[in-house]
């Protein structure tokens, strides 16, 4: 184990905890599931462990690369613990991202951006 | 001139997380699972509510007061659920004092558990493959990294956190700060001591510009 490459992120400052809204909204929902009885913890746990488990050695990365990388695990950890309960399958999921993007290239700058318009 | 169709010059573009993660919230409030006003109070509650000064809290009460460091040493859970710190996600909670022979160094090797309920939301860091990975196998090469290097004598003892058992490390109270209260006491628990990566700030380094580094 060579620790150049292996340096630890953001050790000296005060980090921001979440560099996208994405991530942030994760977390959240995340912990919405869980106080609203969906989930145990340690079941949510075991989730982040399988999918963190798996990744890579990274490379000399920024903090918000680091960031990046583990709310990418985070989410993909929920869509798991989601589709084991029968709560939400991922082909939905995925359906209704594109829609959100077609809405959103049908919206222009500025203007909210409302799910049906982005409905085939 | 209108177009006729939309493209990514007069329209938003969402990347593929941003669109994934709404759907996933579209989804699951449509279904009733989760209630956007929940999500509002989550994200108030860890970003302002919560942080490491709950735990600064405990710490400086335990040096000050020697009955709850005795109850925070043999059942941390209630002696911080009594300050009014509950761990949301129902885990137990144990202290770790540091001694002169002995540093207390958390990490979570598996995902990244974490004393939420005192600390606030992990730092970066702690939850990145290079601290989960190097933390147990070469705990003072990584405490060399937070620029901390302690005495050959001392001996360093790594705890992995799990889902149901989290850590809080209480530092050795600094020199210097015999007769101070609880309240003056506060400052000088970063959050880093608390996870065992750091110290207790001496009080020759507290001031407007030490607080920066503290929070």
């Amino acid at each position: 184990m060579t620790a150049p490459d292996l340096a630890i992120p953001g050790t000296e400052g005060a980090e921001p905890h979440f560099f996208a809204p994405w991530q942030v909204k994760a977390f959240a929902l995340t912990v919405a599931l869980h106080e609203a009885g969906l989930f145990a913890w340690t079941e949510w746990a075991e989730a982040l462990s399988a999918r963190i488990g798996g990744a890579p050695l990274p490379q000399r990365d920024t903090p918000e690369d680091h960031a990046t990388r583990y709310y990418l695990d985070w989410l993909g950890a929920l869509e798991d613990l989601l589709a084991a309960k029968g709560l939400a399958e991922a082909d939905m999921i995925g359906d209704m991202a594109l829609t959100w993007q077609r809405a959103a290239r049908a919206t222009p700058h500025g203007t909210p951006i409302v799910y049906e318009t982005g409905q085939e | 001139m209108p177009h006729d169709h939309h493209d990514h010059d007069d329209g938003s573009h969402l990347d593929d997380m941003t669109a994934r993660v709404m759907a996933l919230e579209k989804l699951l409030t449509d279904k009733g699972l989760v209630d956007p006003a929940a999500l509002d109070r989550i994200l108030d509650t860890y970003e302002t509510q919560v942080g490491p000064r709950n735990g600064a809290e405990v710490v400086a009460r335990a040096w000050t007061d020697p009955d709850f460091a005795r109850w925070l040493e043999q059942d941390a859970t209630a002696a911080i659920h009594s300050m009014g710190f509950g761990g949301r996600q129902g885990e137990h909670l144990t202290a770790l004092f540091n001694t002169p022979e002995r540093h207390n160094m958390v990490v979570c090797t598996l995902c990244s558990c974490y004393p939420w309920s005192v600390l606030g939301l992990p730092p970066v860091w702690y939850k990145s493959m290079p601290y989960r990975s190097r933390a147990v196998s070469e705990p003072r090469a990584v405490l060399a990294e937070f620029g901390l290097t302690l005495p050959e004598g001392t001996a360093i003892r790594v705890w992995d956190s799990t889902a149901e058992m989290r850590y809080l490390v209480i530092p050795m109270r600094p020199a210097g700060t015999e007769g101070w209260t609880a309240e003056k006491l506060v400052p000088l628990v970063t959050r880093d001591s608390m996870i065992g990566t750091g110290l207790a700030l001496v009080p020759d380094t507290t001031g407007p510009d030490a607080e920066g580094q503290a929070a």
